[in-house]
């Protein structure tokens, strides 16, 4: 594990991440990365067992500590006016966003 | 004394008494806020002054009105011979974390600046139904991503009442400084990888970080959802266990809230320590970080300072009858910040995709071509760096060709970082503790500006927080001392799942035994001198 993020990359991952960086941001944040990556590392040292359990929360969940599911029923937001106007652009109910990207079809 | 510092517990109880009213309550706090916190919060702050650097700058948004409305709702209730909530008047404050309906609920982020919350948060709710009385939102890093709380876009950044020069910790800074300085006796923050812990330690105040689950998470602003455990911050234990009755408890609006039944923290709070087994392990008595100029992985031993409070704790709960488990081994909590690093980054990077500029929050002015380039420019203005590095971490470890070396080789040490605590805890094992004393922190507050901006050696100052986060345990961190330049010393007490009332128990008489000590009558330095 002696990867580092180059430049390419770097750039890669920032454009699908939807991000734009200034030159200088994209050098300070491309740095911090690789010296957290150097931390990271640490990891590999770590013996693990190919039954080691991957633990995607600590506690373990159990009947008796799990909210049993709730039913599948359609509750709507009292006041849906309220939601739409904290949009940056609202029409007729709509959320308004520039043109999407798209090609015609022949 | 004024009402603002006296304890939750004292303050319920005179105006429960109709001795004081909710209104006198909520006065005494806002003169405290007029006389130390300066302005607060902004986007456009300009200079930091001099005078800025002298104050605290815990609130971003303070909610004056809201909380006359509410402290007047309890005043008349009393009149009228109903019995309020086991909070009745005590006023608190939120971290900016918390989704509150009516207030901005920014994160301390410029991309949620104009973002007013539809819904209420589950914990913020029942501090309601209790009748506590919201004096504001609170500072913190951004989406609290960070150690200090210098990373929010809201500056000045809070400071720490103690010493202003140095910060509040984070990233619930701002929660801790408020509760410090006496703006609130009680105030609600999230600890991720410790950002309740590490604040509370810096600002000499109770912080708990429930087990994962105990806690509703409905209303909060995503951070790492398999890490984020909203909790009480307070000036002492009692009032610490009082919030947690509160909040705590499941909530068919979080399918992760356990069902586990909610005992009462207060009833056992003066039971004592006899005869409880309490451990300290050398794994939590020395820090690794990464050093920059050697490029290796550095051992120090932490503060002399906190190593001394620490033995010093647990020479005082000996006396008072539990038994010193020494050297328990924890060997993996040294990978706990590079799983970390991985982990949090990994779930940051899904949970802040939502952030578009489409229904809600800040949308760049600039004229743009299309949905991309709006998406694009609206990130690249609203996010600042810590976000935009922590998204980019987690993009990488997580892609299709890392992942089996990063995310889930990381997913595999947190199996092993739980079962250090799972042995240590253990029934019929060998240590079969109650609880673990450690260290809250490496070292004391440390000074503004002297490690922001390194995002390695700023994440080393949750070393002893944050395997309680990734085993999803309780922990409890107080203060047990002072050090010599007048700072708070921070011990940490770690318990079983769900089991908050021995922590708060061994706690408890921790206050009893030193609350006689010299520095127990200390206060910050920002209380000093006040009318």
């Amino acid at each position: 594990m002696t990867d580092e993020i180059t430049r390419e990359l770097f750039d890669k991952l920032v454009d699908l991440a939807a991000l734009q960086l200034e030159e200088e941001e994209a050098e300070y944040i491309r740095r911090q990365l690789n010296s957290q990556l150097t931390a990271i590392h640490e990891l590999a040292a770590v013996p693990l067992d190919e039954d080691t359990p991957l633990a995607a929360h600590g506690v373990p969940y159990t009947l008796n500590t799990s909210a049993p599911a709730r039913q599948d029923e359609h509750n709507p937001f009292p006041r849906p006016e309220i939601i739409l106007s904290g949009a940056p652009e609202e029409e007729d109910r709509y959320f308004v966003t520039p043109e999407i990207p798209h090609e015609d079809l022949d | 004394m004024e009402l603002c510092d006296l304890s939750a517990f004292e303050l319920a109880g005179l105006i429960r008494n109709r001795e004081v009213s909710a209104v006198e309550a909520l006065e005494s706090a806002l003169k405290r806020i007029e006389q130390v916190d300066g302005r607060s919060g902004s986007l456009e702050a300009g200079e930091i002054t001099p005078e800025d650097e002298k104050k605290v700058h815990a609130f971003i948004t303070r909610t004056e009105q809201i909380a006359r409305a509410e402290a007047e709702v309890v005043d008349r209730k009393l009149a009228e011979g109903v019995i309020p909530g086991p909070l009745a008047g005590v006023p608190y404050t939120a971290k900016d974390i918390f989704n509150v309906r009516g207030t901005l609920s920014t994160a301390g982020s410029k991309i949620l600046s104009n973002y007013e919350a539809p819904y209420t948060a589950t914990p913020v709710a029942r501090m309601q139904k209790a009748g506590a009385v919201i004096l504001g939102k609170v500072n913190l890093d951004e989406f609290t991503h960070g150690s200090s709380s210098e990373s929010s876009a809201y500056q000045p950044a809070p400071r720490n009442p103690w010493d202003p020069s140095t910060v509040p910790g984070g990233s619930s800074g701002g929660s801790t400084a408020a509760v410090a300085a006496g703006m609130g006796q009680l105030s609600l923050g999230t600890d991720t990888g410790g950002s309740i812990r590490q604040p509370s330690a810096f600002c000499g105040v109770v912080g708990l970080k429930p087990t994962y689950g105990r806690v509703s998470r409905y209303g909060l602003i995503a951070f790492g959802s398999s890490l984020d455990c909203p909790g009480p911050v307070a000036r002492n234990v009692r009032d610490a266990a009082m919030m947690l009755n509160v909040i705590a408890g499941p909530d068919p609006s979080d399918s992760t809230a356990v069902t586990v039944p909610v005992p009462d923290y207060t009833a056992e709070l003066e039971g004592g320590v006899k005869g409880m087994r309490i451990g300290l392990s050398p794994d939590f008595f020395k820090i690794q970080y990464f050093n920059h100029e050697s490029g290796e992985m550095d051992e120090e031993p932490i503060s002399a300072e906190i190593k001394q409070a620490v033995e010093q704790a647990a020479d005082r709960l000996s006396e008072m009858g539990a038994r010193i488990v020494e050297n328990v081994p924890m060997p993996h909590t040294k990978y706990g910040i590079p799983t970390y690093f991985v982990i949090s980054r990994v779930e940051v990077a899904s949970n802040l995709h939502r952030f578009d500029g489409v229904k809600y929050g800040y949308r760049t002015p600039l004229a743009i071509e299309d949905l991309d380039e709006m998406y694009r420019r609206t990130r690249a203005e609203g996010f600042g760096a810590q976000p935009k590095l922590r998204i980019l971490m987690g993009m990488y470890v997580s892609a299709a060709q890392y992942s089996a070396q990063y995310y889930q080789r990381a997913l595999k040490v947190r199996s092993l970082i739980r079962g250090d605590f799972e042995r240590a805890y253990d029934p019929d094992g060998e240590y079969r503790l109650d609880a673990l004393l450690t260290p809250a922190t490496p070292t004391p507050a440390f000074k503004f500006g002297d490690v922001y901006g390194d995002t390695v050696l700023m994440q080393y100052a949750d070393q002893f927080t944050v395997t309680a986060n990734h085993a999803g345990i309780p922990g409890l961190s107080m203060m047990g001392g002072l050090s010599k330049e007048r700072l708070p010393l921070g011990i940490q007490l770690l318990g079983r799942d769900y089991d908050e009332a021995a922590l708060l128990r061994i706690g408890r008489a921790f206050e009893v035994a030193t609350q006689d000590a010299p520095w127990r009558k200390e206060k910050p330095q920002v209380l000093a001198g006040l009318a």
